[in-house]
């Protein structure tokens, strides 16, 4: 194989091994929310051990990344895009990590029945799931344009965690025998809420690989 | 005597390397100077290795060994093993010069082309001072050479201009060439893009990166972003010392000796 060849293969092998975890991790927050839904102890136990296939790719991929900057010196894009990838990397491990904590949450609950029927909680997993797959799609298509609709989801879930938030506070503040069932559901929404904000990173990093501009952090952007 | 070493890797998967020369206990002096202290290391088959330190830290002289061109030099000595595929090439028995430097062929810093033989002649030298009888018509293999050192498509219609017309990255090229036509097993290169612009020196990578599936590569370069590009493993020498020889990827990431950390971060000196 020709060895400029050899490198773009190598970036290949990069980006499929983070859509990998980007895809592994989308079905942890799914199956996490699931599994609390259900009251499903062997689910949210499933769930549990997937998330050491992630840190697993997270080792693999930084390995990679750094590898490549020692032995290739990228520039330009080719750098934007491994350091991007390893940044990436590192929210989707924090992402798979919260799943777990959203499992482990399941489980505290699972062997009485739920405080109260979960709405929001589901709608709030199936956004960050959705803003986490476009800050993915953002990546692999080198698609600035496709992170916008991120932080307008972000949003969405910060005013649905409000709303949980709100509604657990009314009802243990009625009835303190309910906190012990409130408590896990309010931190799943924290969990939730966090996995969103680590999608807008995504998106910031994305947004520096395809047009080398800085998004983040626009207060220290103002003159 | 035979003697073949396999050095197997664990990694996630286990890679069994082919030692193509096996290097023990070499020291080499200029006069009463001593230049290479007790080298051992192993040069494997089908790889590339880069020999990498500052000036005068013995790296050329340790190549010139492995050919003995090192004895060539008036008040030169040498002690200690170098053998080629478990034969000792100091052993005259087993091992004349001339066969030796056919199989272990070199190509040096600044290009040297015949000066005054064409592009043509240069290559078919090679070959007749292999004195072997060329199995096919000579015209035809010095095209597969040149098409093996990645010059055919651009000397094609000037055969029979002079070497030395070539640009330099075209003559270091024919070099490499006319190395190949004697069909060498080895290839020793010393510092062969020293000289070279970048756009010439990608070409030889690129090139050497095409060789070693043929040939067994050892590369001297003071580049070290040269030997991270194209060394499979790397020996870093101080002072007529081998200090460290790894997979290059754990040299330039995590080396084991401070005194590598310094050179390859720069802070040496």
């Amino acid at each position: 194989m020709e060895y400029q060849t050899a490198f773009y293969q190598e970036l290949a092998e990069v980006k499929d091994l983070i859509l990998k975890m980007g895809v592994l991790v989308q079905e942890l927050i799914n199956k996490s929310v699931d599994s609390l839904k259900n009251r499903d102890r062997d689910l949210a136990k499933q769930v549990i051990k997937k998330d050491l296939a992630v840190d697993r790719l997270e080792l693999e991929i930084d390995e990679k990344c750094i590898n490549l900057i020692a032995l290739r010196q990228p520039k330009a894009f080719d750098l934007r895009f491994i350091t991007t990838g390893m940044r990436l990397v590192t929210d989707l491990e924090r992402i798979g990590d919260l799943a777990e904590d959203i499992a482990e949450r399941a489980i505290e609950v699972s062997d009485q029945p739920l405080l109260k029927p979960l709405i929001d909680i589901p709608k709030m997993a199936k956004l960050a799931e959705e803003a986490v797959k476009l800050g993915l799609d953002a990546f692999i298509n080198s698609d600035a344009e496709k992170t916008k609709e991120i932080w307008a989801i972000e949003k969405q879930v910060n005013k649905l965690r409000d709303l949980v938030h709100d509604e657990l506070i009314e009802i243990m503040g009625k009835d303190s025998s309910t906190v012990a069932k409130g408590i896990p559901l309010l931190l799943v929404s924290r969990h939730l809420e966090r996995i969103s904000d680590h999608a807008t990173n995504i998106a910031e990093d994305v947004v520096y690989m395809v047009e080398a501009k800085v998004v983040k952090h626009p207060a220290t952007q103002e003159k | 005597m035979d003697r073949v070493i396999e050095k197997v890797k664990k990694e996630e998967k286990m890679v069994i390397e082919r030692s193509k020369m096996s290097v023990e206990n070499l020291s080499a002096w200029f006069g009463d100077k001593q230049a290479l202290f007790n080298i051992n290391i192993e040069l494997f088959e089908n790889k590339v290795t880069a020999i990498i330190g500052p000036s005068g830290c013995g790296k050329s002289t340790f190549i010139r060994n492995l050919n003995r061109l090192h004895e060539t030099i008036s008040g030169a000595k040498v002690s200690g093993k170098v053998y080629l595929d478990g034969r000792d090439i100091f052993d005259h028995n087993c091992c004349d010069v001339v066969t030796l430097r056919r199989r272990v062929g070199m190509v040096f810093q600044k290009p040297t082309p015949f000066p005054t033989m064409t592009i043509y002649e240069n290559v078919a030298a090679g070959i007749k001072l292999y004195g072997k009888k060329p199995k096919g018509k000579l015209d035809q293999i010095v095209e597969q050479i040149l098409k093996q050192a990645a010059l055919w498509d651009e000397v094609k219609d000037v055969l029979y201009k002079p070497g030395p017309s070539l640009s330099g990255g075209q003559q270091q090229r024919l070099c490499i060439a006319r190395a190949l036509a004697i069909e060498p097993e080895v290839i020793l290169l010393d510092e062969p893009c020293s000289a070279l612009d970048p756009i010439s020196t990608a070409k030889i990578e690129e090139l050497i990166h095409k060789l070693k599936q043929n040939y067994t590569i050892i590369i001297v370069t003071h580049n070290m972003q040269q030997a991270a590009r194209v060394a499979d493993y790397t020996a870093f020498f101080l002072l007529g010392e081998m200090i460290e020889f790894e997979v290059t990827s754990k040299i330039f990431t995590a080396p084991q000796d401070k005194r590598t950390e310094d050179y390859v971060t720069g802070r040496f000196g």
